[in-house]
């Protein structure tokens, strides 16, 4: 039986007027006069009428809200109603929460095939054209995952609406089938690009009804390589067999890119420069070394105190997220701290971070607003036929920002350290950078928390959420450009509060109990890859397919063991400690299932009801890709300046530059994030009067301790327009001042790698990928900060067309974002950026060269025209640089530093804004004096030099600072002021800089104001 | 009751998340708190006799599906009413913070209602917050035993449904019988980073709210989340006016003063 409950609110709805205001911003001529909400559970299951009255009082606060039973609320006048839902299928968390409810007021569990599935309805009134409707409908939902539905209000039948439930219906197929091999090269590529062909259903006659699966992102090399083998053991291989292969081998698992011999290095990237960088650097710090695990683990972990270990892993969700913004984003986020809780036995998530890479939003939010690439307007398509629109940056930007909201929040972890940064090559295939920090003890039960080893005879065990057909073909996915060809299917919606009751059992409980012996997540690939990783340890396993918990039936074993369904991780329990495994997860609400066993039969083999659909040697299956030898060929650049002003008068470029996303706040971001929750706020994302944003946040993750987490992150994507070398330098450099500026000190500042790619198998992007790799190593080494853990994603690119049907293709700028992780010891030494009291010097640290090249100040010359952003991209001297990180730490330490900003996008006046907006008090500086070999005002306020920061100290403490400083380059450039007026004065002492701070923070926090 | 070993008992369970912050606030007032899920309340309801004071500490209860704090206190009174009423009819103390605070007005315990913030998005900052005059009551204290000492208080919030709703018949009711606890201001804090006293829209201006002769406060700010001095927005200015004045850093937040009258309570 289906029914229907309405719930509306009582009174005022706030979220009523915000959707009138934002359906008439569509350009529809303010024709909605009035919008009502109503909250709508399609119940199916068989409910008696009390047991149905009960569900929804259970449903309804009567305090706020009314609720109705299959008859439409009384709700004022409207014209039409917009029903939105989800598709079927796709995860419906509040409709999982219904269920629960209603179970427990019915005091009996929904059966199989009962169900709540939840849409939102909008009572619209207003005189509105089919198209006008279309446009609400565009900005309402994402056709991916959602479906619209419209109901004049002439057409309702029976005062309700229809009782048709989105119910999964998947025709029934043959469970498992053989692909054959022996086909002709053309064919291998096909299987290889497209997917498996699907046969018909039974009893359908002929051919296939020529749908593909969707990629497997195998080439021919790899087919060959799995043709023959399989004719060795003179069989064709299951379609499992075929899509397990393609999950283990592709990009996404096995980093080939990274993995491969490149030009003369014969070990590859990977193994050479950034494992080496870290080899190199825990052997030099011999006894000092304080890492723990590197690169083995879901996440890297160092000595946070005697009795634990912090982690940090940061991960990319990019495909996903282009397609749908929310449900890719908050599925990185989610997934992420998955990668913590599977940590050694289990790490406690106790930060968030995130990094957006977007395209410029329209229409009134780009830098220049003139010609160029950064008037980028077109609509896009996936598909010649254009009927698959890709979203525009503002819609991206709202869903992915939501996405970590909820992902993060909901699950009671701070999102403490962030930023964004704009490219319009970042329109199509934005970058959505993840990160999740995590605090586990060093010891557990007198073992080494770290460690972990799956034992022969141990259950398998799925815990968490139940599998759909949503993320299939995720890990292949995110290994190819993104085109019509890519699957919606990969779109996954993760369920933070199934996620938070998993990981509070597992971190809090299961662990400390010793009830198993490893713990990893799912993630790409699903359990097809957590088994088959855990079985490394113990040397093979057996699993029931049949066993793995549904969302519904009709799924195939190959869709099974491949499903990227979220929430769920998989565990080696010892058979003595399943019951109370088992007691304590029930007891909890957790889901946990035994699928088979862990063994050393040196094969992963599936069976699907009783019968052997899998049956691979481990061997072959990890190690049976080919190797490959890549190469390289350098392309030439031809690079010009951009015009520079006549005026002497740079005021006005300083406005601008602040009016950027690109340095300008975003505090709208960081204030719909809980960055405090966990109690351990030191140094915030915001800081000061001016609510500036930080370069670097601090956190206190053991509240008993006075130890304290400094992190922060770097990126100069447009550098990479130059040289990728400087542009991985430049990253280290940032990363690591940010955070030594803060209190972090380099003895104790770990690092992690994320390179975000593009058309990876051009030999010109290789070669700037070589670059940038061997710019890991030398700075890395150089600074003595070891890589702990990285990833890569090296297919950003988008094919596609515009709105007249012309190709379009579109690569991301190469990026490699690096992000810093340091253990202080007392929180309390750490210091913000705004400077705090007037009167006090304002020092620089560092030197000023002529290093314009990519600066935000040359792409707001040339309008972002690449080929005028000028050729002197900044160079990094870590040993210079080194001596006055150092100098800075003793400062730091001796209590002497009252504030200290990095100087970064922007240059030294746009650092000296910030300090001072922040601090909401004036300066009055002269650039006579500054050190460096710059030759022009230019250079001097926007050049992008690194390693210098700018400090504030108080006059008592001139002296001792002065000889802390000793040795290295610096100067007093003028003193704080209690006047409002920002004042810069060049080498003649000629005013180039006027403002006054009322009207820096205002241009600050511009962009961010308009993005609300 | 005189107790020289106060017990609380916070609740957690179904993606309540701030039970390890609030029981660390708790125990460093001198207090001894226990973290209890749900179910195994459930499964020993008696349990709740041990303790003197019961917390719903902050969260996202079922991601706040179906609406904030309905379906945990939805599972709270189906399984444990009467349990909750023989504790609120001791001499005991109750508390709800944020999602907690949804949770007991779901309960009934307190009168009104939170709804989504006007902004229609969640919001993590600071707010100043005032206690309204108060009438005398008569023959109870004047003062709810979790406010003592408390005239001005600056706190964090974060939340996505903190705006409070009341009938203006019922609004007068509170009024009357000093059943505001807290009302957003513009004080130190707002002025400090040039913010507006009412982040969410709450009618009256309403924070926090009384039940039981004070007994009972549900609030949506987060006392645990400032009960460090680090944790004040305007931390590192003071820290260089202190140390310019010679003096130490105090160590204690605003907000830890709420723990440390609710233990002092049982002292008396």
């Amino acid at each position: 039986m289906i029914s229907r409950i309405y719930i509306t609110p009582n009174g005022k709805d706030s979220r009523a007027e915000l959707y009138q205001k934002s359906f008439n911003s569509l350009d529809i001529s303010d024709k909605v006069t009035s919008i009502y909400l109503a909250d709508s559970y399609l119940v199916d299951a068989k409910l008696s009428k009390g047991e149905l009255s009960q569900a929804s009082a259970a449903l309804t606060n009567s305090k706020i809200e009314k609720s109705s039973i299959n008859v439409l609320p009384p709700v004022g006048n409207f014209s039409f109603i917009c029903e939105i839902g989800f598709l079927p299928g796709v995860t419906d968390n509040v409709g999982h929460t219904a269920i629960e409810e209603i179970s427990d007021v019915i005091r009996r569990k929904f059966t199989a095939t009962e169900a709540v599935y939840t849409s939102r309805l909008f009572f619209i009134s207003g005189k509105l054209s089919e198209q006008d409707i279309e446009k609400i409908a565009y900005s309402l939902h994402n056709p991916l995952i959602e479906r619209f539905g419209i109901t004049k209000k002439s057409a309702i039948k029976n005062n309700t609406l229809p009782l048709v439930v989105p119910q999964v219906k998947l025709p029934k197929k043959i469970p498992v089938i053989k692909v054959s091999l022996d086909v002709s090269d053309e064919e291998l590529i096909k299987i290889g690009k497209e997917g498996i062909l699907d046969p018909r259903p039974n009893g359908s006659s002929g051919r296939a009804d020529n749908t593909r699966r969707g990629p497997l992102a195998l080439d021919l090399e790899s087919m060959k390589i799995i043709q023959g083998f399989f004719k060795k053991l003179k069989r064709s291989p299951t379609d499992i067999e075929l899509e397990s292969l393609a999950q283990t081998w592709s990009e996404h698992c096995k980093h080939t890119i990274f993995a491969n011999s490149i030009d003369d290095i014969k070990d590859g990237l990977y193994k050479t420069y950034i494992k080496g960088a870290t080899n190199r650097i825990r052997k030099d710090k011999g006894k000092k070394d304080f890492c723990i695990s590197v690169f083995s683990d879901n996440a890297g972990g160092i000595i946070f105190d005697k009795d634990h270990i912090v982690t940090h892993k940061v991960e990319t969700h990019n495909s996903p997220s282009a397609l749908d913004p929310f449900g890719g984003a908050i599925t990185g986020i989610v997934g992420v701290n998955r990668d913590t809780i599977g940590f050694g036995m289990g790490a406690k998530p106790v930060g968030n971070t995130f990094g957006f890479c977007f395209g410029y939003p329209r229409p009134n939010a780009s830098p220049t607003g003139s010609s160029g690439r950064a008037d980028d307007r077109r609509a896009l398509f996936r598909d010649k036929e254009l009927t698959q629109k890709m979203l525009p940056p503002k819609r991206i930007i709202d869903g992915v920002i939501r996405g970590v909201n909820v992902g993060g929040n909901c699950s009671g972890i701070p999102t403490v350290s962030g930023f964004a940064r704009y490219d319009d090559r970042f329109r199509a295939k934005p970058l959505v950078f993840v990160g999740t920090v995590g605090l586990s003890p060093r010891k557990i039960n007198g073992k080494l928390a770290h460690q972990k080893e799956a034992k022969a005879g141990d259950y398998i065990v799925v815990v968490g959420g139940k599998v759909g057909a949503d993320g299939i073909h995720g890990a292949t996915f995110s290994s190819v450009a993104m085109d019509s060809s890519s699957p919606a299917t990969a779109v996954q919606i993760g369920d933070p509060i199934t996620q938070k009751k998993l990981s509070d059992v597992i971190v809090k409980e299961a662990r400390n109990l010793g009830l198993y012996h490893s713990i990893t997540d799912n993630g790409a690939g699903g359990i097809s890859c957590s088994v088959a990783e855990m079985a490394k340890e113990c040397g093979g396993a057996i699993v029931d397919i049949e066993k793995v918990p549904l969302k519904y039936p009709g799924l195939s074993p190959w869709q099974i063991w491949i499903s990227e369904s979220q929430e769920r991780m998989t565990l080696a329990v010892p058979k003595g400690k399943w019951k109370e495994f088992n007691d304590l997860m029930e007891s909890h609400g957790v889901l946990a299932v035994r699928i088979g066993e862990f063994n050393n039969s040196k094969n992963c083999i599936v069976k699907h009801k009783g019968k052997v659909i899998m049956n691979m040697p481990m061997e072959f299956l990890h190690n049976g890709l080919p190797k490959r030898s890549l190469q390289t060929e350098a392309k030439i650049k031809n690079l010009s300046n951009p015009t520079l002003p006549k005026e002497i008068d740079r005021t006005k470029y300083l406005e601008a530059l602040l009016k950027t996303g690109n340095i300008g706040s975003f505090a709208w971001m960081s204030e719909q994030y809980d960055h405090e929750v966990q109690a351990g706020s030191v140094v915030k994302p915001q800081s000061g009067r001016g609510r500036l944003n930080t370069d670097a946040q601090v956190i206190r993750p053991l509240l008993s301790s006075d130890k304290g987490v400094v992190l922060s992150a770097s990126l100069y994507p447009s550098y990479s327009d130059i040289d990728t070398y400087h542009m991985a330098a430049a990253s280290i450099d940032t990363a690591i001042r940010n955070a030594v500026a803060s209190g972090a000190s380099l003895e104790n500042l770990a690092i992690l790698d994320n390179f975000c790619w593009c058309s990876s198998y051009d030999q010109s992007r290789l070669a700037e990928l070589v670059g940038a790799v061997r710019a890991c190593y030398d700075y890395a080494v150089g600074y003595g900060t070891p890589f702990i853990s990285g990833k890569d994603s090296m297919f950003n690119d988008f094919k596609g067309y515009d709105e007249k049907g012309n190709p379009v293709a579109i690569s991301i700028p190469p990026t490699l974002l690096i992000s810093a992780i340091g253990v202080i010891p007392d929180i309390t030494k750490s210091v913000t950026p705004e400077f705090k009291v007037e009167g006090d010097l304002v020092y620089v640290l560092g030197e000023t060269n002529d290093e314009l090249g990519a600066s935000e100040y040359f792409k707001l010359l040339s309008k972002d025209d690449i080929t005028r952003i000028g050729r002197d991209v900044p160079r990094v001297d870590w040993k210079k640089n080194k001596k006055i990180y150092q100098a800075l730490e003793k400062a730091i330490a001796k209590g002497l530093v009252a504030s200290s900003i990095s100087v970064t996008s922007g240059g030294l006046a746009v650092a000296l804004a910030k300090a001072s907006l922040g601090g909401m008090l004036g300066a009055t500086l002269s650039l006579k004096k500054l050190p460096g070999a710059f030759t022009s005002s230019d250079a001097a306020l926007f050049s992008e030099s690194q390693g210098r920061i700018i400090v504030s100290v108080t006059k008592k403490n001139k002296s001792s600072f002065e000889k802390t400083m000793k040795g290295i380059p610096y100067d007093i450039l003028g003193s704080v002021s209690k006047s409002k007026k920002f004042i810069i004065t060049d080498k003649k002492g000629k005013k180039i800089v006027s403002t006054d701070i009322e009207k820096l923070k205002d241009t600050y926090h511009s962009f961010s104001n308009k993005m609300k | 009751m005189k107790n020289k070993n106060t017990k609380i008992i916070i609740m957690s369970g179904y993606g309540l998340n701030c039970e390890e912050e609030t029981k660390f606030a708790f125990d460093k007032a001198g207090g001894s708190a226990n973290i209890v899920h749900i179910n195994d309340l459930i499964k020993e309801p008696k349990m709740l006799l041990n303790y003197q004071i019961l917390v719903f500490p902050g969260g996202f209860s079922y991601g706040d599906d179906t609406g904030s704090g309905k379906a945990y206190a939805n599972k709270f009174k189906k399984h444990l009413a009467k349990e909750l009423e023989a504790f609120v009819s001791r001499d005991t103390l109750l508390i709800g913070i944020c999602n907690g605070f949804q949770i007991i007005t779901n309960l009934g315990l307190l009168p009104g209602g939170l709804m989504h913030n006007k902004s229609a998005q969640y919001i993590d900052r600071w707010v100043d917050l005032e206690m309204p005059a108060r009438p005398k009551r008569s023959g109870g204290g004047e003062v709810s035993p979790w406010l003592t000492d408390i005239k001005k208080i600056s706190l964090p919030i974060a939340h996505g449904e903190g705006r409070y709703v009341i009938e203006s018949e019922q609004y007068k009711e509170m009024k009357r019988t000093g059943q505001i606890a807290f009302v957003y201001t513009k004080g130190e804090i707002c002025k400090f980073q040039n913010l507006k006293a009412n982040p969410n829209g709450a009618m009256h201006d309403i924070a926090g709210v009384l039940g039981y002769n004070g007994r009972v406060l549900g609030l949506m700010p987060h006392p645990e989340r400032g009960m460090f001095f680090h944790h004040r927005p305007d931390w590192q200015l003071q820290k260089e006016l202190y140390k310019r004045k010679g003096k130490n850093l105090p160590k204690e937040g605003p907000g830890f003063q709420i723990f440390k009258n609710a233990i002092n309570y049982f002292k008396k």
